[in-house]
């Protein structure tokens, strides 16, 4: 039957054509235009709106940023030159302000002759995050402390770092470039010590303050090992109150007196002539490094099992979680005064300090707990199987795994945090937003400037916050553990 | 097995405090306590010996007294010769006012954009994607600054709106002028006004609003019992009684009347002088905050509503389409309260945020609780501690009430587990 069906056929394709082109508007750009901007009459109405808005949007700004002015001394100067290159109805943009000003932008009232310090602490600060942040990959690792070092001594030296400086950065810098090639670990002692070398460098005054304040804890360590062996809940308690006797009563002394022995001084900052990006990031990076054990703690003791733990954490977090930032600043500026002892003064930026880490804590605290109960409960049961106790369970099986889950809501913590610090602009500190802004126009040259010192902090701003949920995104990427 | 345990508990040592887990919280717990305690007994000591150094006590009494100065937005009638107490409710309505319509707007612009993040548009979701990023990742003090600036060095000053010839004119069919100063809006008048109703303390409230109010919550009852009706007529029957013209009319019918009852129309601003008259002149402050926290929210109200949406697995509509039920009915049906499950906690606390964030009208001098309660009266009268208790614990109170009604909410939407 198949056999006389074949002979009828005239003619029988025995090869495969070549493939064809596809249609012209299946295909390229056509096609990409067809499935993505005009599938539909909706989407094609959507497409032209968004084509609008665009439209609106370069229509009205181009010409003002194409006519930008970045050499003049006054908004005036400014404007002579915009009428006169593009004729007298143009407008343009005016960033000489930022030129004229980017020191004071970058560290306030900060005294000139100064500015390397802040300088370098920044680019320690890199060195110091290194094993902390990005200790995975040594390609990243070479890159940030490559450039770091690089852009450092470039700006210590342009902004006339005294020599010895000069070499100590170089110094510390290249040892922790020689120590990315091998094992970044070895950076931690240095990562550990930082904070208050920072804290020295940027505020100045005696090396044996920030000495002592790091004898508290090694005392406290050694009653640690000495008492350990009787009882380590003992031990835990002993360290805490040696560091804090020896903190309390012992350290501003013997600072005093060591400092009379041998000076290690350098000339001191005080708090009111920080200002701009630098007080923007000591806070910040002060309020992240301390709110997140902080709010570690928290979170643990909410979870606890002890009632009045419990009940204590809860009323904390919900009473922080409950007022807005600024009153708090208000009660940091005004009501200190109240609740501490007559006649005792501190630092306006420290207490700043105290007021948004404790703000940050208790959203990381919520963030925290989230993550917490995420785990699923046989983690806990596993944990207790293996015969850990409860700072064991939480340090090597709970928090690792909470702490993976709950990053997303960490990192927002953090840059809704950073983007809070310029609130201190009503505790009357000068924030690079409107303090600082407000004290520019505050000059006759300056005055009427509005867009252009907001486009450049807002740019900042956005360039360090977007950065840290990129760099959020990585860290869930690289720490996924799950097989999806 | 508590027998088992009592023969084997061994007799209590002093010992046993510190090592054996059971007494061992105990003990922790009640160190804190004393701790946190005498922390307590430190801080109330030295607030007592300060207040005594300063020479002032810890009293409220001021709230009684004549606050003397004006306030430039008032809910409730206000002036100078009221008293602290009156000045911080006027600044608390005012706070309560930029919250809700805060809130309102930006869960309308939040949901717009999260939806359009997800749009196969290619062009619109980007323009929406760089919405969000730009929002998100700057300050809101920027935001507020930004508009605030954009409302009173741009716009045009009210006389600019004068003469035949005029610079400026008002937009949306002439009802609305933007200026430097307010935005003049129209307001709602009555050719047939009924009185008020008096509740004392000089807070009136018009008979026409009240009227509204009973017969739209009248009407929406009416509506549940016309669908409990269809309900069990469906149940009963199979079949579900059309029953969609008289919802309709059952709430819009009553209220037409009362339009037409009252004689209720839009009265347009119209420029006196100087300024405009007859409508209602919002400060620009007010708008200016009210915008700002909007835009911020939104952006963070579209990222929740995206991910809620994304939540929702995609074979819960392919099922749904499986079943025979039509789009819109997949959406509200199946979508739509699953995905509200994963939106609604974090929206809860955008709204609190907002509540908050409303604080920061100190940046444009609207008078909000802190910039009466926190601002002018603090400073007049000097009474730091106790001013800023109040607005502290008003605050506090604020965002429990909050967060309870969205709670209870929350528990209405939440997964019914049985």
């Amino acid at each position: 039957m198949s056999d006389t069906h074949a002979q009828t056929v005239a003619f029988v394709r025995d090869t495969m054509l070549p493939a064809a082109a596809p249609p012209i508007r299946e295909s390229g750009a056509v096609r990409w235009l067809r499935e993505n901007l005009f599938s539909g009459p909706v989407n094609s109405i959507l497409t032209v709106l968004g084509l609008l808005i665009l439209w609106f949007l370069v229509a009205t700004f181009w010409d003002w940023f194409a006519h930008s002015v970045w050499n003049a001394s006054s908004l005036t100067e400014c404007r002579e030159i915009i009428s006169a290159t593009w004729g007298p109805d143009a407008r343009g943009a005016c960033f000489a302000v930022i030129r004229e000003r980017w020191n004071q932008y970058l560290f306030g009232f900060y005294p000139q002759h100064l500015y390397w310090r802040p300088t370098m602490t920044f680019g320690l600060l890199m060195v110091a995050l290194a094993p902390v942040l990005f200790s995975a990959s040594l390609t990243i690792r070479r890159v940030v402390l490559a450039i770091t070092t690089l852009v450092t001594l470039w700006a210590m030296v342009v902004l006339g770092a005294p020599a010895g400086w000069l070499v100590f950065a170089a110094i510390v810098l290249a040892t922790g470039l020689i120590l990315s090639e091998r094992n970044i670990a070895w950076m931690l002692p240095f990562s550990i010590v930082y904070p208050l070398l920072g804290v020295w460098f940027l505020w100045g005054g005696t090396l044996w303050g920030p000495i002592f304040v790091l004898v508290g804890p090694a005392l406290g360590w050694v009653a640690w090992r000495l008492l350990s062996r009787l009882s380590p809940l003992l031990a835990t308690v002993a360290a805490i109150v040696v560091t804090l006797i020896f903190w309390l009563v012992l350290a501003g002394d013997a600072a005093r007196d060591a400092e009379g022995l041998l000076s290690l001084s350098i000339e001191s900052v005080r708090s009111d002539r920080f200002g701009g990006f630098l007080l923007s990031l000591t806070i910040g990076v002060a309020g992240i490094a301390l709110s997140l054990p902080l709010g570690i703690v928290l979170a643990l003791a909410r979870q606890s099992d002890m009632f009045l733990i419990k009940s204590l954490s809860v009323v904390f977090i919900e009473f922080i979680r409950g007022v807005p930032l600024i009153t708090l600043l208000f009660v940091a500026s005004l009501l200190l005064n109240y609740f501490l002892p007559p006649g005792t003064t501190f630092d306006i930026i420290l207490r700043v300090i105290i007021m948004v880490t404790l703000f940050a804590a208790a959203y990381m605290a919520e963030v925290i707990r989230g993550g917490l109960a995420a785990l699923p409960k046989g983690q806990y049961e596993a944990a207790d199987a293996l015969g850990l106790d409860y700072w064991k369970a939480q340090r090597l099986i709970v928090l690792p795994q909470a702490l993976k889950i709950s990053i997303p809501g960490i990192v927002s913590t953090f840059i809704g945090m950073f983007k809070d610090t310029t609130l201190v602009t009503f505790v009357g500190l000068y924030d690079p937003l409107k303090s600082m802004s407000d004290a520019v126009r505050a000059n006759v040259e300056w005055k009427g400037i509005y867009w252009e010192p907001f486009i450049f902090v807002g740019g900042i701003f956005f360039l360090i916050c977007f950065g840290m949920s990129r760099y959020s995104m990585y860290l869930e990427r690289r720490l996924q553990r799950d097989h999806r | 097995m508590t027998d088992i345990r009592a023969t084997a508990t061994p007799p209590f040592r002093l010992s046993m405090l510190v090592n054996d887990r059971r007494y061992r919280s105990l003990t922790f717990q009640v160190i804190v306590f004393i701790l946190v305690m005498a922390a307590a007994w430190w801080l109330i000591d030295n607030t007592i010996r300060n207040l005594a150094l300063m020479g002032k006590s810890f009293d409220f009494g001021f709230l009684f007294q004549r606050a003397g100065y004006d306030i430039s937005q008032t809910p409730i009638p206000y002036t100078a010769d009221d008293t602290h107490l009156r000045a911080s409710v006027v600044g608390l309505l005012n706070t309560l006012i930029v919250a809700v319509l805060g809130c309102i707007a930006a869960t309308v612009l939040g949901v717009i954009v999260g939806v359009a993040r997800l749009s196969r548009n290619w062009l619109f979701a980007r323009l929406m994607t760089v919405f969000v990023e730009i929002f998100r990742n700057m300050p809101l003090l920027l935001w507020i600054l930004i508009v605030y600036a954009v409302f009173t060095e741009i716009l045009p000053p009210p006389n600019a709106f004068r003469g035949d010839e005029a610079s400026a004119g008002m937009i949306l069919f002439d009802n609305v002028a933007l200026t430097n100063r307010y935005t003049a809006l129209p307001t709602l008048a009555m050719t047939n006004d009924p009185g008020s109703l008096d509740l004392g303390a000089r807070i009136t409230f018009n008979w026409a609003t009240i009227a509204f109010v009973v017969v739209l919550v009248g009407g929406w009852i009416v509506r549940r019992m016309i669908r409990a009706w269809a309900q069990d007529v469906q149940d009963r029957t199979g079949d579900r009684p059309v029953t969609w013209w008289k919802t309709l009319a059952v709430m819009t019918l009553p209220s037409l009347f009362l339009i037409w009852f009252f004689g209720l129309h839009l009265e347009a601003p119209s420029l006196q002088g100087f300024n405009f008259t007859g409508g209602l002149n919002v400060s620009n402050s007010l708008v200016a905050l009210w915008l700002a926290l909007t835009l911020y929210t939104a952006a963070f109200i579209a990222e929740i509503v995206r991910a809620g949406i994304l939540a929702v697995s995609r074979g819960q509509s392919e099922a749904a389409f499986a079943l025979g039920l039509r789009p819109n009915r997949t959406m509200s049906l199946v979508i739509l309260p699953q995905a509200l499950r994963v939106i609604i906690p974090p929206l809860i606390s955008q709204y609190l945020n907002l509540t908050k964030n409303s604080s920061l009208a100190i940046a444009v001098g609207y008078m909000d609780l802190r910039g009466t309660l926190g601002g002018t009266t603090l400073n007049q009268t000097g009474r730091e501690l106790e001013a800023i208790v109040l607005m502290m614990l008003t605050y506090l109170v604020l965002s429990l009430i909050i967060s309870a009604g969205m709670n209870v909410f929350n528990a209405r939407v939440k997964l019914k587990e049985r």
